[in-house]
């Protein structure tokens, strides 16, 4: 069909015309809602107390979220909203990884707040055609598409009844049908989700990018916590955004100068050392492969085990340069999600003929894979098969799910099936071994679309886990034991067992187990930075209010710590070289000349305190975000199976002398059985205490309840949050 | 120590002549930000393959983050 005949099918529900915007200092100074229950259209001011307390970014999906819903109200609520926003320096582009996009929802995988960051152009663009965020609420009739035309200062909400719901196909119709001509589709961008999650809680966004090389639509994804399954429960079949082109200072910025100084600062940094360093314009984050095997690092079967060879697999079949040599390189520097981005992480495989599923046999193009998709589709699977992965990750994406949930699931189904919880029976026939990958990819395909055993595993581990002891097929302790989940979310792609402060990382963090609030292994585990439980508390205090930040103004992550200045390590003291000193002041520098508004070191953790309190607070409010939510699989913390303890009996036995103060003779002496028994005992206890010394540093009550002093004193005080917290002081 | 040195508080076997990079291979540290420091003081990247490690020697290998 052609995109003429897609969009003659196309009947204009709404359309409504609005003031051309003018940013100022990274702000349009509005917003932008869209009611698809009753079609109206309407614009809203981003108020003072929204630029002081909240930025951006996050903290504008947040602010929006909290006022738009009620405490009870479910993710399939008309009133749930999908809030889209990119941050005051969102947009610049003289500056690495300036492009982000905050998405915030209610979960339908966790009930709690979900945020999820993402590339590509949608944010900017958005923002470029005169809002500083988007708002989706209630729910359509019938499929339709919202149109942002930044060209003609008009959003349309249109019926689209014949374009594709599967984002590789739908994201380039539409990029075509609204693009004047080749060149003008550059300033098309796309948000879009797919078939399984039409029917699947683990939906995810896809935002496109145009590649002009390789002429087609790119994906980024904001992939955790069900936001396309939201997406698409509304009937959205995609937002698109089109602006008129890209102006180098579209943010009216106050100094312009100061921001080019620091970007070809960094610039030179990435071409002068990244070769050396983490290789991001070579690998992406797929650099990690081998280096979390060789740390014992990378989940293998179900987060068993850290290293391919417990399995007798060999990492070198998924290693970096595997996955290097499989990436079209002919453009290396020039794969950013967002202009200007030197660090250029978005590898692709180009070419890449399909082997299963209703696109057997196309040639594609595959974004990625990333890290954590090839440590979750591959290695956690037990499937050392690079080509596997790169399937998976293709259909994973167009089909509107996350790669690293969808990792996460597949091994934990894959090993209840080993332990003989799921047989062939209770599986519709999937045959869901560790290494399968012909069964991986299956289950994948009837997420899709909605059957089988497909349809029980994309509700999730969490759903999973009670469904099958709920059946009596398996135990309801080892089950809770090996499955990966915390408040309802999977976790990401690294082995936490021997790193307590990486356990706290994960199970501390507001939406669930996702590596972005803080990754503190090898300055806990390998460094031995971090040894009391204060200076972990001090670590999970400062990381993740730091990493918040990038959130709330619509930064990049990668570009801080994935290169670093050549005498970063010989300036400053080891812990403080952790921080990159040199591009945290790089982004004070950069946020005062987009916004004119003085920040220093500590001015940045309090502002992303208040935000990471307020989301704290937004799930006490629904019922959520205490100490109970904050407990973790014991997967995440210790030897659940005897293969497990046996794996590593020499360190475990060790740990038994040292930490727990027994002597050789008696662990000697002890069984297996014994030997776990004191572990669990022990390292249970260890992140109890943990637990007691970060909410003490982060100003939590024991109960992890913000306390009134600590939101006075970051003033955040404001009267309906202490409705919440004051009856739980 | 008679014959160990100890490597982010992790005791090893220590002999004549070992230099930074034995060390790193012996560790398995294959991570590529690291600052070393033996007893205190930093040793450059350039000098790894050469500088030995004395006997006893209180060795940091501190891993800088990334990823994640």
């Amino acid at each position: 069909m052609n995109i003429g005949e897609i969009k003659a099918a196309h009947k204009q529900v709404t359309r409504w015309e609005y003031q051309p915007g003018r940013i100022d200092k990274g702000y349009n100074d509005r917003t932008l809602h869209i009611d698809l229950t009753t079609n109206k259209i309407t614009e809203k001011p981003v108020t003072a107390l929204m630029k002081d307390k909240f930025v951006g970014g996050k903290g504008f999906g947040l602010y929006l979220l909290w006022h738009a819903t009620r405490p009870q109200t479910k993710w399939n609520d008309p009133e749930n909203e999908i809030i889209i926003s990119p941050g005051p320096c969102a947009g610049i582009t003289q500056y690495a990884g300036a492009g982000k996009s905050l998405v915030v929802s209610i979960s339908p995988q966790t009930g709690g707040i979900m945020d999820s960051n993402v590339g590509g152009y949608f944010g900017p663009y958005m923002k470029f055609s005169g809002f500083d965020a988007i708002e989706l609420q209630g729910k359509a009739r019938e499929d339709v598409i919202i149109v942002i035309d930044g060209t003609t200062n008009s959003v349309t909400i249109e019926t689209a009844p014949k374009e594709a719901i599967d984002s590789h196909v739908l994201a380039e119709q539409l990029t075509e049908m609204y693009a004047k001509d080749e060149k003008d589709k550059m300033n098309v961008a796309v948000v879009s989700a797919g078939t399984a999650a039409d029917h699947s809680l683990i939906g995810m966004l896809n935002f496109s990018f145009w590649d002009p090389r390789r002429k087609v639509a790119r994906l980024k994804q904001a992939g955790r916590g069900g936001i396309g399954t939201v997406f698409r429960d509304k009937r959205i079949k995609a937002v698109v955004c089109k602006t008129t082109g890209i102006k180098p200072n579209w943010n009216n910025v106050v100094d312009l100068n100061a921001i080019v100084e620091r970007g070809q600062r960094f610039q030179k940094e990435i071409k002068e050392l990244d070769d050396k360093q983490c290789e991001m314009r070579d690998k992406g984050t797929a650099h990690l492969m081998e280096i979390m095997d060789a740390y014992d690092l990378l989940p293998t079967t179900n987060f068993r085990f850290g290293k391919a060879a417990d399995i007798g697999e060999d990492i070198n079949k998924i290693h970096s340069n595997v996955l290097k040599s499989l990436f079209n390189l002919k453009w290396r520097d020039l794969d950013g999600c967002w202009f200007g981005c030197a660090m250029s992480c978005c590898k692709a495989v180009d070419g890449f003929e399909l082997k299963t599923g209703p696109y057997k046999g196309h040639k594609v193009t595959v974004d990625g894979p990333e890290y954590e998709t090839a440590a979750g589709l591959g290695s956690n699977c037990g499937i050392f098969d690079p080509l596997h992965i790169i399937e998976a990750n293709f259909y994973c994406d167009t089909y509107g799910i996350c790669t690293i949930t969808v990792g996460t699931i597949t091994a934990f189904v894959m090993e209840c099936y080993e332990a003989g919880i799921l047989n062939k029976d209770r599986t519709g026939g999937l045959e869901l071994k560790f290494g399968n990958s012909a069964a991986a990819l299956e289950l994948i395909h009837q997420m899709a679309r909605g059957e089988g055993f497909g349809a029980i595993a994309g509700r999730g581990a969490e759903y999973m886990k009670k469904y099958f002891a709920d059946q009596g097929w398996g135990d309801r302790q080892f089950l809770s034991d090996i499955a990966m989940v915390n408040k309802g979310l999977e976790y990401s792609q690294y082995m936490s067992k021997e790193s307590l402060a990486q356990q706290g990382g994960y199970a501390m963090t507001n939406k669930g187990p996702q590596h972005d609030e803080a990754w503190l292994i090898f300055m806990d585990m390998v460094n031995n930075q971090i040894p009391s439980f204060e200076d972990k508390a001090e670590a999970l205090y400062y990381f993740p209010m730091f990493r918040t930040w990038f959130g709330l103004c619509g930064f990049c992550k990668l570009p801080w710590n994935d290169v670093e200045p050549e005498n970063n390590r010989e300036k400053y003291p080891p812990k403080e070289a952790a921080k990159v000193p040199e591009h945290v002041d790089n982004y004070l520098t950069v946020f005062k000349a987009v916004t004119g508004r003085d920040l220093d070191r500590d001015g940045l953790i309090r502002m992303s305190a208040r935000v990471y309190n307020f989301q704290r607070i937004f799930n006490i409010r629904r019922g959520y975000g205490l100490r109970a939510n904050d407990a973790q699989p014991y997967r995440a913390c210790g030897p659940v199976t005897k293969r497990e303890y046996e794996s590593r009996q020499e360190r475990y036995d060790k740990q038994l002398v040292d930490w727990m103060g027994m002597t050789p003779e008696a662990v000697a002496k002890m069984t297996i059985e014994e030997k776990m028994a004191a572990h669990r005992t022990y390292r249970t206890d260890r992140y109890e205490k943990l637990l007691d010394a970060v909410y003490k540093r982060r100003g939590w009550t024991r109960n992890g309840v913000p306390t009134i002093a600590w939101l006075k004193e970051l003033g955040m005080d404001l009267p309906e949050l202490l409705e919440v917290v004051t009856p739980l002081q | 120590m008679k014959g160990k040195i100890t490597v982010n508080d992790q005791v090893i076997d220590w002999r004549d002549g070992m230099t930074v990079s034995d060390v790193l291979t012996v560790m398995n540290y294959t991570f590529k930000l690291l600052v070393i420091q033996i007893d205190g003081k930093n040793v450059k990247r350039d000098d790894w393959p050469t500088a030995t490690v004395p006997e006893g020697a209180d060795v940091k290998v501190i891993h800088l983050m990334s990823g994640g």
